[in-house]
């Protein structure tokens, strides 16, 4: 499919000619565009899937299936809709907002944590934060992500006691409260952290430096 | 002429103008008035901070006491501008600490402040008198600490919204004992503890002290206390939350409010306990401004509490006032002049309250003298939005977000073209407006015909073609700035009207339809605009031309393209003889 006079197809396997997947394009990772894309929930054996996928069934969060597909709330979220000021989100619960960094891509976001009530919730929308573009309605379609196997990127955090960790060791709630900051590393640089099964305390060296 | 006027007469009749169009209109009369009246000139705001150099300021005018500079575009607050985009304080701050020793007053919006900066604040402006840092970030309390230690003679100092790192708890009691002079002070956004006993001696020895507004970790228990060596207070923030309900707390609570006996202006209230809510009584005929949008206050104690608000000029309030109260704020508050009610669910799906177009349009109805709205509701209709209009023409600022896009009007399954239509015909003084819900390029037309004096426009998930931004920038002949996300714009319309460009402040533009070649063009066309691509995703060049830019951000100025852009932005070219490809 070639891109159209400007209404381009990002995912178009013409556009896929500039890219290599390999570090020569500044884009960000994942924005190769040919529509691939990590998938984060891999690392944390979740199946978080868009709202086309067939197995809702094992998506904890449409427990209330009524046959139309809406999908989680987190993913529904657009970067900055409704205009409300992160200050001002939403009061009756209490906010914990985060900075998010990705290694090779030059800013950060922010997250809240609060707002999410599970794992699978958060990396949803972290995926949606930076995945190749925001979603766009004049198409009049939703981005549909392929999860990648094999991915790149490891979702870690920068814990109360300066320790970087990989999401998803620990219970939820103790994540919340726990986490400082939040880093989507390259796997490679990954390898020292702390193994998945061992007990905190046990744990390797928290580099700060990584 | 055989005489020329004395220029300190001249000089004297200027102090008199403070409008900063009128000193501009007054610079341009002749050479010898434009520079008189440079030499006198001593406040300058800049709208935006890349607009002109600090140099080329300070040329123009040698002897400013005080400077407002504003950063990052608005649509920051919405996460819309990436974080390193830029906005820096420490140029401006180094520039002027060489050129006005004398400054006396900084206030800043969405820039970005280091410790470096506040420190050369501290140090080198002797007689330094107001800071303001509204939703600015970059500095921590080390920063703050300095400030303390050092401004002899600060009046003001306020931090609303912003973002500081709390590394230490004491930077307050960096004021020392002899100091005296604070009458305003805003910690809202400062999350962690503070030394209390710091803060209450602070308050207790400062005697002109009128505004004070506190972070949400300061007890309850401290504030009978706060208010009483503080009675001369006039603004007031402050949290409501206790653990326990303690009758004694209680009666020195009501006590200590109703010794404040010229309490205007009331904020906080976060996690306020509804039975403490009582001891604000007496105070609330008083009020002309309440803001309730951090407190989480159900409908019947807002109604029991705004209904005494008699005297209410301005409401911000969480959407829990409900349909209801709103009724009975129409009913009470005949001298209310500016309404906001935020979303207090705003990702739900579901309506969490029974909030809908008719509290507005009871309002609209009731308030004579409203001027001033922003709503976030979950529908609306165009008879509610034309009746609105027809009962207050007075309008001047409307801002509408109804919470699902492309919401149509719930009755009829129409557009709102036709509602926002009659905003814009009806209140004809209307200098901001905000839309929301489905709109098609039909409402561009209504609002480039009649919105003569519309000076902001925000838009977002509106419009069908290029049609649509055609309209806004040939027909609003008094647009200053224009900020746009998701709408079908593109090419066209900017490059046919791209003089107006040079008569705004400027223009956002996300998610969009404008090509990297247009803006390349534009950039060539228009050597006084800046026309800033933001790509997060890589340089627009490895994508073919046609391809559309993320972000668009385009703005006039005298200094050029900017020298402290990120690895994601760029200028575009304004000679294209320098370019290589």
């Amino acid at each position: 499919m070639s891109p159209q006079l400007a209404k381009p197809s990002p995912e178009s396997s013409s556009a896929g000619l500039h890219f290599n997947d390999t570090e020569l394009t500044l884009g960000l990772p994942g924005a190769t565009k040919s529509g691939t894309k990590r998938g984060f929930s891999d690392t944390v054996d979740l199946n978080l899937r868009g709202p086309c996928n067939t197995d809702h069934a094992s998506n904890p969060s449409e427990n209330d299936v009524s046959g139309d597909s809406k999908p989680p709330p987190a993913k529904t979220q657009i970067v900055g809709w409704p205009p409300v000021k992160a200050s001002r989100k939403n009061v009756a619960k209490i906010s914990k907002y985060v900075k998010v960094a990705v290694d090779g891509a030059p800013y950060l976001r922010k997250v809240d944590l609060e707002m999410y009530g599970s794992y699978q919730q958060l990396l949803g929308s972290l995926e949606d934060m930076f995945s190749c573009f925001p979603i766009r309605n004049y198409l009049n379609e939703r981005k549909l992500m392929d999860p990648v196997k094999g991915s790149d990127y490891m979702p870690t955090y920068e814990d109360r006691d300066g320790d970087w960790m990989l999401v998803g060791d620990v219970p939820w709630k103790m994540f919340v409260e726990s986490c400082k900051r939040l880093r989507l590393m390259k796997s490679t640089e990954a390898i020292g952290l702390a193994p998945r099964a061992s007990q905190k305390c046990t744990s390797t060296s928290g580099s700060k430096s990584l | 002429m055989g005489y020329s006027f004395p220029e300190e007469v001249l000089e004297h009749v200027l102090s008199f103008i403070d409008s900063d169009s009128d000193r501009n209109s007054v610079s341009l009369v002749c050479k010898s008035w434009h520079d008189i009246e440079r030499w006198c000139r001593r406040r300058l705001f800049v709208g935006n901070c890349y607009a002109v150099s600090p140099a080329i300021a300070i040329r123009r005018f040698p002897e400013l006491r005080s400077v407002s500079l504003k950063g990052k575009p608005h649509f920051a607050d919405f996460n819309l501008v990436p974080h390193e985009w830029g906005g820096y304080a420490y140029p401006w701050i180094a520039a002027f600490a060489e050129a006005y020793p004398w400054l006396e007053e900084l206030r800043l919006k969405r820039m970005v402040v280091s410790d470096e900066a506040l420190e050369l604040i501290a140090k080198k402006f002797k007689n330094f008198r107001v800071l303001v840092m509204y939703s600015c970030e970059g500095f921590s309390t080390d920063g703050l600490a300095t400030i303390a230690a050092n401004c002899r003679n600060l009046k003001e100092l306020d931090l609303s919204e912003s973002e500081v790192d709390d590394v230490s708890e004491n930077w307050l009691c960096q004021f020392p004992d002899s100091y005296t002079s604070l009458e305003s002070l805003n910690i809202t956004s400062l999350s962690s503890e503070i030394r209390f006993s710091g803060l209450e001696r602070l308050v207790g020895r400062c005697p002109n002290l009128k505004t004070l507004k506190l972070s949400h970790s300061v007890p309850l228990d401290l504030l009978p206390n706060l208010l009483q060596k503080a009675p001369q207070l006039v603004e007031l923030g402050s949290g409501l939350h206790t653990k326990e309900v303690h009758p004694d707390l209680y009666s020195k609570l009501a006590g200590a409010f109703s010794g404040c006996k010229g309490l205007k202006r009331l904020c906080g209230l976060w996690d306020v306990v509804p039975s403490y809510l009582p001891t604000l009584y007496p105070i609330c005929f008083g009020l002309t401004s309440l803001n309730l949008s951090d407190a989480p206050i159900q409908c019947p104690e807002l109604i029991k509490l705004v209904s005494q608000c008699q005297n209410l000029q301005r409401l911000w309030v969480l959407d829990y006032i409900e349909d209801t109260g709103l009724n009975a704020l129409a009913e009470s508050c005949k001298d209310l002049r500016e309404l906001r009610v935020f979303p207090s669910d705003p990702f739900g799906q579901e309506p969490n309250v029974s909030l809908t177009e008719q509290g507005l349009v009871s309002v609209s109805a009731g308030c004579p003298k409203l001027h001033s709205v922003l709503y976030f509701c979950r529908r609306m209709s165009n008879v509610a939005l034309s009746t609105i209009a027809r009962n207050r023409p007075n309008l001047t600022r409307f801002r509408l977000c109804i919470i699902e896009r492309f919401c149509p009007d719930y009755i009829t399954l129409e557009p709102l073209d036709v509602g926002f239509g009659a905003i814009v015909e009806h209140c004809k003084d209307l200098k901001r407006l905000s839309l929301s819900g489905l709109l098609t390029d039909r409402v561009f037309e209504y609002i480039g015909s009649h919105g003569k004096k519309l000076e902001m426009l925000s838009l977002a998930f509106a419009g069908d073609s290029d049609l649509g931004l055609h309209h806004v920038l040939s027909g609003c002949k008094s647009l200053r700035k224009l900020e746009i996300r998701d709408c079908p714009f593109g090419d066209k319309a900017l490059l046919e009207n791209a003089a107006k460009l040079e008569t705004m402040r400027s223009l956002w533009m996300s998610a969009c339809q404008v090509s990297y070649r247009a803006c390349k063009l534009l950039g060539q066309k228009m050597p006084r605009l800046n026309v800033e691509v933001i790509a997060e995703q890589g340089h627009p060049d490895l994508s073919p031309d046609e391809y559309p830019v993320e972000k668009l951000y385009i703005y006039r100025t005298v200094s050029g393209p900017r020298s402290d852009m990120p690895s994601f932005v760029w200028t575009m070219d304004k000679n294209p003889a320098l370019r290589s490809s």
